[in-house]
């Protein structure tokens, strides 16, 4: 760990809504005699407020839905934010043109979910991984791009002898190694993963963990990692934000977050992970369903299902504070000490 | 291991699409005769007897002799002659050339302009794809021949007879061309919009790819199938479009006949007994349109077997 806790990436304010309500003829209701205009939006993430340090491995989790891939889209730029901003390296880049932002594309990559759809079927491996390096380092000779390309496989534990082969003919593993090579084969510094071993089978899972971890620590990579497995990020994360409904509710390193959870959703997300010295399960149950997206309730967006809301949470949206444990969290009762 | 030194010769041994079609007699045969046919009608100045274009070596007196096997036939003419005495055979080898290269021209143009279109609508969307499909639509209300019917007859008229005939097949391959892009469009587009979701254009992107590379590079070889089908097919309506415009008077003039125009020139002397001059063009035409029909239903087979026939 670098001893400066220097901000890498820095998200403010996210706010992003999709449209629902299709063109403005669509839009258009006749209701007590007049025509109104009417427009729906999912509020797919509404206020994020984030940092990632760098070298850390910052993991967000949450459900279903919750906003989270979102943050992973918007971070990396294939949707652009409704409201806020995104700031890398001490530079705002959310509204840079294609050009300007270039130089940010080596530095940032992705890793994605589904390793049967991430790889073009056109393109042999070898073409896939050599097109980046050509794209961002044109000044390479062309014996340049293929030690470069041999270098990278071999790190990701390909045998750089099998790129003449499409990927079709690689398992799921070894399709996201190769993900993970296209990755690496910029240098980046920053590496935004999505859900990138959900898809993989449990047995895979370990190793494609085992070797993000590797490529962390000899590159001096940091990681946005997305998942929804608690398992993971209790191996991976450095910290944790948990996400409910497109806001962050809590936030801290991954060793205080598991062993003393704050807010009342992480306590109950915690105590959903099955544990093999339980003969008495008893984890906390939530009333009720997640609310929709399109119509967010008022105040904390947890207040419906949460044992501990009282008025202030249905009406005041709560904002993430410090706690003692050096973490962040946004719950009224745990700032007013009643939890 | 083998399959990393595969060239392309084996891979193409051991796919799927050769081993299906090696297993279909109806492929196998079609493709035969198309070759067959193709080979014959570009090695017409070898082939041919007598060359049609060349009137030194044409004899009105030689004119609506019968096919071979028939009273008053002329050896010299297995298929007998027209009524301006060209021999059958040499006109039918050089007609189908001509229909042929009607048919692949006007293809190679449709393909390159609905591909254009259809990536462009599909890929970017929003205005872009609402005012080209709207044109599309608008186009294939009309009838392709209506179209061509029209657009032929203005510049018969502007061009004059004889500079129309010697740009007649440059000018058929532009109208059919023109007039039956929006099918390959709609093909490519629906494509793309399956393919711009999935997850390797979201990497290009990414990576800073800018939009020509991403539409041509990645999107457009993972749409090849269905064009490759379509185009197939298409072939065959180009050729049929070719005939029955020159059947009406508005394709090749009867100076450099294709099969259509043959076909209109022989109509006239059917009543009087001479039915070789309209029946042989007319049955090579069905055999030519047929084939490629065939070998266009086994590709869609094998391809895309849920794609809506052509």
């Amino acid at each position: 760990m670098s001893t400066a806790q220097e901000t890498l990436v820095d998200i403010r304010g996210l706010e992003k809504r999709f449209d629902l309500s299709g063109g403005l003829l669509d839009q258009l209701r006749f209701r007590n005699g007049r025509i109104e205009r009417h427009q729906e939006h999912v509020h797919a993430i509404n206020g994020v407020d984030l940092s990632v340090t760098r070298g850390e491995a910052l993991c967000v989790v949450g459900e279903s839905g919750c906003g989270k891939s979102t943050v992973a889209r918007t971070v990396m730029g294939l949707l652009s934010p409704s409201a806020g901003e995104i700031h890398y390296d001490g530079k705002r880049i959310d509204d840079l043109d294609h050009k300007a932002v270039l130089p940010y594309r080596r530095k940032m990559q992705m890793i994605f979910q589904n390793p049967y759809a991430s790889l073009n079927p056109r393109m042999t491996i070898r073409q896939t991984l050599e097109e980046p390096i050509r794209f961002h380092q044109p000044e390479l000779s062309a014996s340049g791009v293929e030690d470069k390309v041999a270098e990278v496989m071999q790190s990701v534990g390909i045998d750089p002898d099998w790129g003449k082969r499409f990927a079709h003919e690689f398992s799921g593993g070894q399709r996201q190694r190769i993900s993970i090579a296209r990755a690496l084969a910029v240098d980046p510094e920053f590496i935004v993963a999505d859900e990138p071993i959900s898809a993989l089978d449990v047995s895979i899972q370990a190793q494609v963990l085992n070797l993000m971890m590797d490529a962390q620590e000899s590159r001096g990579l940091t990681y946005l990692f997305i998942t929804h497995d608690l398992a993971v990020v209790e191996h991976f994360g450095t910290r944790v934000a948990v996400m409910y409904l497109g806001r962050v509710c809590e936030l801290a390193d991954t060793a205080t977050l598991f062993s003393s959870p704050r807010h009342p959703y992480t306590q109950a997300l915690l105590s959903a992970i099955p544990r093999l010295e339980d003969d008495r399960p008893n984890h906390i149950r939530l009333h009720g369903e997640v609310p929709t997206p399109v119509e967010l309730p008022s105040g904390c967006v947890f207040h419906g299902r949460c044992p501990y809301a009282n008025d202030r949470c249905r009406q005041e949206i709560p904002q993430l504070i410090a706690t003692d444990g050096g973490g962040q969290v946004a719950c009224h009762a745990v700032e007013e000490g009643r939890l | 291991m083998s399959a990393v030194t595969a060239s392309r010769w084996e891979r193409f041994r051991d796919s799927y699409l050769w081993y299906s079609f090696r297993r279909d007699k109806v492929a196998i045969v079609s493709l035969v005769v198309f070759v067959a046919m193709v080979a014959a009608a570009f090695l017409a100045p070898v082939l041919a007897p007598t060359d049609p274009y060349d009137l030194a070596q044409i004899d009105i007196m030689n004119s609506e002799l019968p096919p071979a096997g028939l009273a008053g036939s002329d050896p010299a003419f297995p298929l007998g002659t027209d009524a301006q005495g060209r021999d059958l055979m040499s006109t039918i080898l050089y007609g189908t050339r001509v229909s042929l290269l009607i048919g692949f021209g006007a293809v190679v143009l449709q393909s390159l302009l609905g591909i254009l279109f259809g990536l462009l609508a599909g890929y970017l969307g929003g205005r872009v794809d609402a005012i080209l499909m709207r044109i599309a639509d608008v186009q294939l209300s009309f009838s392709t021949l209506m179209v061509a019917i029209i657009v032929g007859a203005i510049f018969k008229a502007s061009f004059g007879n004889l500079m129309f005939g010697e740009i007649a097949i440059y000018l058929l391959i532009l109208i059919i061309g023109i007039a039956e892009w929006p099918q390959i469009a709609r093909t490519v587009r629906a494509s793309v919009l399956a393919e711009k979701k999935k997850e390797y254009v979201d990497a290009a992107k990414v990576m800073g790819f800018g939009t020509p590379r991403i539409m041509f590079r990645h999107i457009l070889p993972n749409t090849l199938s269905p064009i490759f089908v379509i185009a197939t097919v298409q072939i065959a309506n180009a050729i049929i479009s070719e005939a029955a415009l020159s059947f009406l008077g508005l394709g090749m003039p009867e100076t450099q006949p294709s099969l259509g125009s043959l076909i209109k020139s022989g109509f006239d002397y059917i009543q009087s007994g001479s039915w070789w001059i309209t029946l042989i063009p007319g049955l090579v035409l069905v055999v030519l349109v047929l084939v490629i029909n065939l070998l266009g239903d086994w590709l869609r087979d094998v391809l895309n077997p849920r794609l809506y026939k052509g």
